[in-house]
């Protein structure tokens, strides 16, 4: 199958370190002591707990229903007993909590009903809906759920799917070993997705360094004849960056600016989802598992197939650490983390757990200045001038930054790893965007606020102009009652005296007018301070005591929503690009 | 805490830049050595200490950690380039004086590493040569025979400076020749003086050029330097040269000649090349390499100074940061907007 491949420009070869953990084949990983799951696991909004504690859930049983259209349900990876639903640590730099809900298996790993769909007979509604519900997300990085990628760009014909089997980050071999293993029921969830967006060609791009890999998925598209290209790319990374890999498959290239590759009529999957995507189409499953990596400073580095909600310190025992390990590094070491606590657990991004320790990964040097060599902007694979943004983002010029485009950097660490005076050049453009996206928030916040405080003097002003209005009318109105009543007083008083019909009224004859306007006049102060005080008593809070349960998980469902969502715009990895996979 | 991802790194750092510098003018010093006068490695050795001391000197005041820079070696590549830039049988304290100056007021003052506006050497080299023209202009003439420990001699001021050290650079004679001769002599009669000139330029000198030019390929092809600059430097003085001695080839020497005189293959590969106080878009680099090749030739062949390189690259030192922020490439995806 020979096709004409493209280049991008930069990128690096670091050691790879695959072969450590791709020999062995995937082992299930034993049933860990309890689960905890993260009701927030995907990009967009934090589903909802429909669970309590004390509740009995079956394998695949929904905990947490999506919240939105971008957003997909989680559900319960074992059946067992709902410990609590409470803020733990998740697997994120930031070390901060989020709603979890925790789960004891009972061990007997009971499944619920699953339901099967024909996509090919049900409206593509219905199975997106269908994945939205199984928790179908993308499995490459960024955790977008997949159905929000299914929609081909209104007006855009869907070229080229791409599905991402490259695998560039050094280490990982999730993906390397799925294909070997599963290359059939990936080539049938690729066939799911084709259907759906009807696109001219579906590409499939593997890195060259995995041949068993190409070899396992050319046969499945084969056996299944279908009209798949499997690409063996060049090793180089990050060739599994999805803008990297449409650019060396279709030689487009998608702009930094640009929402979706679907605009240029192009979208992307990782192999993992499509796999899921075919278990939750053709049996009902929803995604409760997925096969990760564990290697780095262990005995026996492999494969395993683990359920969401494991902490990675049980997993990581599997492969039986080395006693000088001093923390997991969550995803590759290009682009992964340290994660806060070795019990955080497992979430449906979670591609690869590696035992950290010194030898592995070298302390960094300390950093010196920036001699301007330009080897950073040699490795950009979008082309930046690296050093420039540095010397901005150390400055806090950030109106500089991003005439340099720094919003194009998809914090792939490649000028990092060439850097010769071992400046942490990612970190500064980390802190430059998060500081630009902190100023547009506070912007946002002050304009509204000077909204508010418009809106509110106008509404004084009109509310002054009323009121003295209604009183105009109403001091009108009395002075015509007193005079009425003036009137009439002298018409009885004329009557009563007689003969003096055009006498004027005396003095004393106002006397009762008078009282009645005070009474009047105290009368209406009187039920103003009535409905003052009654509002007051609408307005102050009620009693915030004996709470209901279902009212306290609401009340920690919204704390959470508004910590996950300060989160979400803080974590540039996720807000870049929150179309595109991140490379793995 | 841990250090941020990437975990893993590049075994690069800026020391084993600057060793890969130094190693790369080997070959040029060799030839240097063994065709012109050893008495360059004893310049090299007063260079190099006088640039350790006053950076030493320079990071106490500020407070910078000693160990650290000092070992980076971008001080030991300035001397090595000032030690070559400068006659080899100049006093010891014009040596000194010039890698000072380029120590304490082109690097330290502006910052120190990667801050400089201006190439430290040429810095050096264009203080020296305006403060003391003579002693910069006295080269020693081909095919002195003096024993070793005299050259050191002359060099510590322990002998006295006698006439065989006020030769002239091959490039200097060939202009004093041809001016002084006023139309009498062309340039390939001059070029028949066997005592200064070889094959294609000064006797000697061209296989030291030569040196710099091998040294430079492989710091190419360690892909420490790109090709732009050296390429657009040679490109554009091959052109110049090229049309006027086309035009009047008994008043203009040929490119070849040019190439391999003075300072081109020093300036092109080693100099121009700094990527601290030059241009670093690919575009930039171009009109970069392009402009210090002309306005070098211009210098050295129309102007005062026996060479043009030092002034070439200061002046577009100056011009780096506009011609930089006029040529930034366009970015991923953005090709056909730009």
């Amino acid at each position: 199958m020979l096709m004409n491949l493209f280049k991008f420009k930069g990128g690096v070869k670091p050691p790879s370190n695959k072969l450590q953990s791709n020999h062995l084949p995937i082992a299930q990983a034993p049933m860990p002591s309890r689960l905890v799951v993260p009701l927030h696991q995907s990009i967009g909004g934090t589903p909802r707990p429909i669970v309590q504690t004390g509740d009995h859930v079956l394998k695949g049983q929904m905990i947490g229903e999506a919240d939105g259209w971008i957003s997909a349900a989680v559900h319960a990876p074992t059946s067992g007993t709902v410990l609590e639903v409470a803020m733990h640590v998740r697997p994120h730099p930031s070390g901060l909590d989020s709603l979890c809900v925790v789960i004891e298996p009972d061990g007997k790993d009971e499944w619920i009903d699953r339901t099967p769909i024909d996509h090919r007979a049900v409206p593509p509604a219905d199975v997106f809906h269908h994945l939205q519900q199984c928790g179908i997300v993308g499995l490459g990085g960024a955790g977008f759920p997949a159905h929000g990628k299914l929609t081909p760009s209104k007006g855009v014909p869907m070229d080229e799917l791409i599905i991402n089997g490259a695998e560039c980050e050094p280490f990982i071999t999730c993906d390397d070993l799925l294909m070997r293993e599963r290359a059939e029921e990936v080539v049938r969830g690729i066939a799911v997705f084709r259907d759906l967006l009807q696109p001219k060609k579906v590409l499939i791009g593997i890195e060259d360094n995995k041949p068993e890999a190409v070899a396992a998925m050319r046969a499945a598209v084969d056996a299944q004849k279908e009209p798949f290209s499997v690409v063996a790319v060049p090793t180089l990374y990050p060739a599994g960056g999805a803008k990297q890999l449409i650019r060396v498959l279709t030689g487009k290239e998608v702009p930094g600016s640009m929402r979706s590759t679907a605009d240029m009529g192009v979208q992307v999957f990782n192999v993992g989802t499509a796999y899921s995507a075919w278990r939750a189409i053709a049996h009902g499953e929803p995604l409760v598992s997925r096969i990760l990596t564990i290697t780095g400073n262990v005995q026996t580095p492999r494969n395993y197939e683990v359920l969401i909600g494991t902490p990675m310190d049980e997993l990581l025992a599997l492969a039986q650490p080395n006693p000088d390990t001093d923390g997991i590094l969550m995803g590759g070491p290009m682009m992964g983390f340290m994660v806060p606590d070795p019990q955080v657990p497992v979430v449906k991004t979670t591609n690869c757990l590696i035992a950290h320790n010194d030898k592995l990964f070298p302390p960094k040097a300390p950093e010196m200045p920036c001699i301007r060599c330009g080897a950073c902007a040699r490795a950009c694979p979008h082309e930046l001038q690296p050093f420039e943004m540095y010397w901005f983002s150390r400055a806090k010029n950030f109106g500089k930054t991003q005439e340099y485009n720094i919003f194009d950097c998809i914090e792939c660490g490649c000028c990092s790893y060439v850097c010769p005076s071992r400046i942490p050049l990612v970190q500064y453009f980390r802190f430059a965007k998060s500081e630009i996206w902190a100023r547009e928030r506070e912007k946002n916040a002050s304009d509204q606020a000077k909204a508010r405080f418009e809106f509110k003097q106008l509404r004084e002003e009109r509310e002054k102009a009323e009121k003295a209005e209604k009183l105009a009318k109403a001091a009108a109105a009395q002075a015509a009652k007193k005079a009425a009543e003036a009137a009439a007083a002298a018409l009885t008083q004329a009557d009563d005296t007689s003969g003096i019909p055009e006498a004027t009224p005396e003095p004393s004859s106002a006397t009762p007018a008078v009282d009645a306007e005070k009474s009047a006049k105290k009368a209406t102060i009187e039920a103003a301070m009535a409905r003052a005080k009654a509002q007051r008593e609408a307005i102050q809070p009620k009693n915030t005591d004996n709470l209901t349960l279902e009212q306290q998980r609401a009340a920690a469902e919204i704390e959470s929503r508004r910590v996950a969502a300060h989160l979400i715009e803080a974590d540039p990895a996720t807000a870049s690009s929150p179309t595109s996979e991140k490379s793995e | 805490m841990f250090a941020p991802a990437p975990f893993l790194l590049k075994d690069a750092s800026v020391s084993k830049v600057m060793l890969q510098v130094c190693l790369a003018l080997v070959p040029g010093i060799a030839a240097y050595v063994w065709l012109i006068s050893p008495a360059i490695l004893a310049q090299l050795l007063i260079a190099t200490l006088t640039a350790l001391l006053a950076e030493a000197c320079m990071l106490r005041i500020q407070g910078k950690p000693l160990s650290m820079f000092l070992s980076d070696g971008s001080a030991v590549v300035t001397a090595w380039l000032i030690a070559l830039a400068f006659p080899p049988l100049a006093p010891w304290w014009l040596v000194f004086t010039g890698t000072l100056f380029a120590i304490v007021v082109a690097k330290h003052l502006y910052g120190g590493l990667g801050q400089n506006p201006f190439n430290p050497a040429m810095v050096a080299f264009a203080v020296c040569i305006v403060a003391f023209p003579s002693l910069m202009s006295q080269w020693p003439s081909v095919g002195l025979h003096m024993p070793l420990i005299d050259q050191i001699n002359v060099i510590l001021g322990l002998a006295p400076r006698i006439d065989a050290l006020s030769g002239a650079t091959p490039l200097d004679a060939m202009k004093t020749a041809l001016k002084l001769s006023e139309g009498d002599l062309n340039v390939s009669s001059i070029l028949t003086n066997g005592d200064i000139y070889g094959n294609i330029a000064g006797r000697g000198w061209e296989w030291v050029a030569a040196g710099y030019l091998i040294g430079g390929l492989w710091l190419w092809q360690r892909q420490l330097i790109s090709w732009h600059i050296p390429t657009a430097f040679i490109a554009a003085m091959t052109l110049i040269s090229g049309v006027l001695w086309i035009y009047q080839p008994s008043h203009f020497a040929s490119p070849l000649f040019h190439l391999f005189s003075g300072g081109t293959m020093l300036g092109a590969f080693f100099i121009a090349t700094d990527p601290v106080s030059g241009c670093t878009t690919p575009r930039g680099k171009l009109i970069f390499g392009g402009c210090v090749g002309l306005l070098a030739y211009i210098i050295r062949v129309f102007g005062g100074y026996p060479d043009g390189v030092a002034f070439a690259v200061l002046l577009m030192n100056l011009s780096a940061p506009l011609i930089d922020l006029l040529t930034q490439p366009p970015v991923f995806g953005m090709k056909d907007k730009a």
